[in-house]
C-alpha cells in the first residue's frame, strides 16, 4: 500500500472509533439512549378507553425520580391537550400514544422528537429547565391536516 | 505488466473506439428516455413544492400539495433513479465485457416493460388522488392497491433487467477463467447482490401486508413490522442510487481527466464494503421509534458507522486521481492543482459538482445515524435538505455527467459543443439552486421545521414565522433548480439527437495504477460475500423482527386520510 494511503486509512479507522467511543459514552454514562425505545402496546382502537389515556394530560407521578407523567394523545388532525402547563424545573414521563395513523412528536427547540406508531406507547424522560412557550408540531406526514396538528407546553416559573 | 485484456467481442476494454452494440444500445435509450422524462415532471413537481411553501402561491385544479409531493418522491426517488441504473449498468457491462445475449437483452426488456407498466399504474392512482401516501408509503395510511401492485411490478422489473447484467457478468468470467473482471462491471454485479438481498424486505411487506390488506384480503397491517422491512430496503436504496455514481468517479472520470485511477484493489474493497454495510442498518432511520430496543438501535448505529471507511477510501482514490492530472498539467505547490482541472468539460464538471456537494453530504449523514443527535433533527426539513445535497445533487449530477457522453455514444455520434456548454450550465445552476435550498433547510431543520408539511403559521406561533423566512428562501433555490431542469431537457434532447458521425463519442473506461497486479481472488468470491452479507443481516434484524411478532402489536386497519 502506499504510504499517504496508509495515513488517510488510519486517519479514518481512527475518526470512526472517536466517533464511536463519543457515541457510546453518552448514551451509557450520560445514560442519552435513543427516545422513545422499548416495547409498550396499547391497542389502537380503544385508547380512550384506556387508563393510562383516558384523559391526556399532566398527572403526578407515581414513579420514583418523576414529578410528572404528562400523557399525549396524537390523533388525526390535533393534540390532546392542546395546551398544558408544566412547572419549570418538572422531572416528567412523556408518554404519546395514536389512534390512527403515525405521528410526530416534537416539541420544537428542544430535545423532545420522537415518533408516534398505533398499537405502541412512545416513552421519554425529560426535564423542562427552560421556562416559555414550546410548540408541539406533527412532523410526519399523517393526512390532509397535518400541518393543523399543534400544541403548546407552557413551562412556568415556580410561584414561590 | 498491465494486461489489455479483451472483451468477448474482441474489443479492447480500454480502447476508445470500442462500441456498445446497436442493439443493447436501443435498449440503454429506452432507460434514458425515461430518466429525462422523470427529470421534468418529478423536477417540476418539487419547484413547485418550494413556490406552495413560500406562503405565495396555491396549487391550482384542486392539486393537492402532498399529491404532488408524492409524485415527486416517486418519480425522481424511484423512477428516475431505477431506470438510469438498469440503463447505465446494462450499458457499463455491454460495453465492458461485450454485448448481451439475445436471451439477456429480452430480459433487459421484460424488465424495461414491467418497469413502465408499474409506473404508469403508480402514476395512475397518484393522478386520480388514491395514493397520497409519499414515496416511504408508510402504513396505515392506505393507498389503492393498484399503487403498491405497480409500485411491486417496478421492482420485479429491475430484478429481471438486472438480472441480466449479472449473467453477462457471470458468462464474462466463464468465458475468462482467472483473469480480472472489468472493474466497472464487478461495481455492477455488487450493487446487483445488494439489491437483490435489499428488496427482499420492500417485496415481502408488499405481497404479504400491504397488497392484501388494500385489496381487502386481511384486515389489518402490522404497521412495525411494514416500517422495519421497509427501511431494511430503504437505507440501501440509497446506496443503489449512489453506487453507479461511484461508478462513474471510479472507474470513468480518471479516463476523461486522462489519468490512471488510483487503485483496482482499493476500488474493489471499498463496494465490497458497501456491500456488507449497507443492509443491516436501517434502524438507524428508526431510531426515535417505539417498538424497537434501544440496544439493537445502537448496535445498527456501529454498523452504521463502518460505512465512513469505504467512503473516506473513495474521496482518497479519487482527489489522487484529480491531484495526478494537476501535476502531469505542471501543478505546483498544495492547492495548485485544483485550478488545472478540466472546467470546460461537462463530462468531469458535473460530477466533480456533485462531489463537492458530497462533503457537507457525508458529514450530515454521519450527524443524523448519530442516535443523540438523530433526535434533533428527526423528521425536521434538516433531513429533506440532507438527501438534496446527497441523491439530490452528488448522485444526480453525476448521473448527468454520465449522460453527456453515454447519449451521443447510444446514438452514433460525438458529443456537440452546444450539449458541452448546456452541461455546464445545467451544473453551475443545479449547483447554486441546490445549495441555496439545502442550505436553507438545513438552518430551518435546526429551528425544528418540520419535513413533509406544507405552508402552514401553526396558529400564529413566531417559531412558525421564523421558519417561513427560510421557506422563503427554500423557493428561490427551487427556482433557480426549475432553470436547471429546463437546461437540462435541452441538454439531453439535443444529445439525443446528435447527428451521426464517423467516430462515436467514447464511453471512457479508466485503468488504474496498479492493473499488472494479480487480482484479489477473495473480492470475487460471490459465495463469501453473501455469506457474510446475510450474516450481518441475521445479526441485526433476528431480534428486532421476532420481536415485532412475540410482543403482539395490535394490527391497524386502513387510513385514507387525504
Amino acid at each position: 500500500m502506499h504510504k499517504y494511503e496508509k495515513i488517510w486509512l488510519s486517519f479514518g479507522t481512527g475518526a470512526l472509533i472517536l466517533f464511536l467511543v463519543i457515541l457510546g459514552i453518552s448514551a451509557v454514562h450520560q445514560g442519552h439512549s435513543p427516545a422513545a425505545s422499548g416495547i409498550e402496546t396499547i391497542n389502537p382502537d380503544h385508547v380512550r378507553d384506556d387508563e393510562r389515556f383516558k384523559e391526556p394530560g399532566l398527572y403526578e407521578s407515581k414513579e420514583e425520580g418523576f414529578d410528572y407523567d404528562l400523557y399525549m394523545v396524537a390523533s388525526m388532525f390535533r393534540y390532546e391537550p392542546t395546551e398544558v402547563e408544566i412547572p419549570k424545573g418538572s422531572r416528567v414521563r412523556v408518554m404519546v400514544t395514536t389512534p390512527d395513523v403515525i405521528h410526530g412528536f416534537e416539541v420544537a427547540k428542544t430535545n423532545i422528537n420522537m415518533m408516534a406508531e398505533p398499537g405502541l406507547i412512545s416513552k421519554y424522560h425529560t426535564t423542562f429547565n427552560k421556562e416559555g412557550e414550546f410548540l408541539v408540531v406533527c412532523n410526519e406526514y399523517c393526512g390532509t391536516g397535518h400541518t393543523d396538528m399543534t400544541s403548546v407546553i407552557k413551562v412556568v416559573g415556580s410561584e414561590e | 505488466m498491465a494486461k489489455s485484456y479483451l472483451n468477448t467481442t474482441q474489443n479492447e476494454v480500454y480502447s476508445a473506439d470500442t462500441v456498445i452494440n446497436k442493439k443493447d444500445s436501443k435498449l440503454v435509450l429506452a432507460n434514458m428516455i425515461w430518466v429525462i422524462l422523470a427529470l421534468v415532471i418529478g423536477g417540476t413537481a418539487g419547484a413547485l413544492q418550494t413556490f406552495v411553501r413560500s406562503g405565495y402561491f396555491e396549487l391550482p385544479l384542486g392539486i393537492g400539495y402532498y399529491q404532488i409531493l408524492t409524485l415527486h418522491g416517486v418519480i425522481l426517488a424511484l423512477v428516475l433513479t431505477f431506470f438510469f441504473i438498469v440503463g447505465f449498468q446494462t450499458a457499463a457491462v455491454s460495453r465492458s465485457m461485450g454485448g448481451l445475449t439475445d436471451g439477456e437483452r429480452k430480459a433487459g426488456w421484460i424488465g424495461f416493460w414491467l418497469m413502465t407498466i408499474g409506473v404508469l399504474m403508480a402514476a395512475a392512482m397518484i393522478l386520480t388522488n388514491q395514493a397520497s401516501v409519499l414515496y416511504t408509503f408508510y402504513a396505515p395510511l392506505q393507498a389503492h392497491g393498484l399503487f403498491y401492485v405497480g409500485l411491486t411490478l417496478v421492482i420485479v422489473g429491475t430484478w429481471i433487467a438486472t438480472g441480466a447484467q449479472t449473467k453477462r457478468y457471470f458468462r464474462w468470467r466463464k468465458q475468462n477463467p482467472g483473469q480480472k473482471t472489468p472493474t466497472i462491471a464487478y461495481f455492477v454485479a455488487i450493487n446487483n447482490v445488494m439489491w437483490y438481498v435489499c428488496t427482499i424486505g420492500v417485496a415481502a411487506s408488499a405481497l404479504t401486508q400491504l397488497i392484501p390488506w388494500s385489496f381487502g384480503l386481511i384486515d389489518t397491517v402490522n404497521v412495525k413490522l411494514t416500517r422495519t422491512l421497509f427501511w431494511y430496503f430503504g437505507h440501501a436504496l440509497v446506496y443503489f442510487w449512489l453506487l453507479p455514481a461511484y461508478m462513474v468517479w471510479y472507474a470513468v472520470l480518471p479516463k476523461i481527466i486522462g489519468v490512471k485511477g488510483f487503485s483496482d484493489k482499493l476500488a474493489r474493497l471499498s463496494f465490497v464494503l458497501f456491500l456488507f454495510f449497507s443492509i443491516p442498518v436501517g434502524i438507524h432511520h428508526q431510531l426515535v421509534e417505539p417498538g424497537i430496543d434501544a440496544f439493537w438501535k445502537g448496535l445498527q448505529v456501529v454498523l452504521t458507522f463502518m460505512v465512513i471507511v469505504p467512503s473516506l477510501i473513495t474521496a482518497f482514490s479519487l482527489f489522487a486521481s484529480f491531484e495526478t492530472y494537476g501535476r502531469k498539467k505542471g501543478a505546483t505547490g498544495l492547492f495548485d492543482w485544483f485550478k488545472k482541472l478540466p472546467w470546460n468539460d461537462s463530462r468531469f464538471v458535473l460530477p466533480f459538482v456533485g462531489m463537492l456537494f458530497f462533503v457537507p453530504g457525508g458529514i450530515g449523514g454521519i450527524i443524523n445515524a448519530s442516535g443523540q443527535m438523530n433526535q434533533v433533527v428527526h423528521n425536521t426539513i434538516w433531513v429533506v435538505g440532507h438527501f438534496h445535497i446527497t441523491v439530490g445533487a452528488p448522485v444526480v449530477l453525476t448521473y448527468f455527467g454520465a449522460m453527456m457522453f453515454l447519449l451521443p455514444h447510444l446514438v452514433g455520434g460525438k458529443m456537440t459543443k452546444l450539449t458541452n456548454s448546456l452541461g455546464l450550465w445545467l451544473a453551475y445552476t443545479w449547483a447554486l439552486g441546490m445549495g441555496i435550498m439545502s442550505f436553507a433547510m438545513h438552518l430551518a431543520g435546526l429551528k425544528g421545521a418540520p419535513r413533509r408539511s406544507t405552508f402552514s403559521e401553526y396558529g400564529g406561533h413566531e417559531l412558525a414565522q421564523e421558519w417561513i423566512s427560510y421557506q422563503l428562501l427554500q423557493a428561490i433555490g427551487g427556482s433557480f433548480l426549475l432553470i436547471a431542469i429546463i437546461i437540462a431537457f435541452f441538454a439531453f434532447f439535443l444529445s439525443l439527437r446528435t447527428p451521426k458521425s464517423d467516430t462515436v463519442e467514447e464511453f471512457p473506461i479508466a485503468r488504474f495504477m496498479d492493473d499488472g497486479d494479480a487480482p484479489l481472488a477473495w473480492v470475487e468470491n460471490w459465495r463469501l460475500l453473501i455469506i457474510i452479507t446475510i450474516f450481518l443481516v441475521v445479526i441485526a434484524y433476528t431480534v428486532p423482527v421476532s420481536q415485532i411478532f412475540t410482543e403482539n402489536i395490535p394490527g391497524s386497519p386502513g387510513f385514507k386520510a387525504w
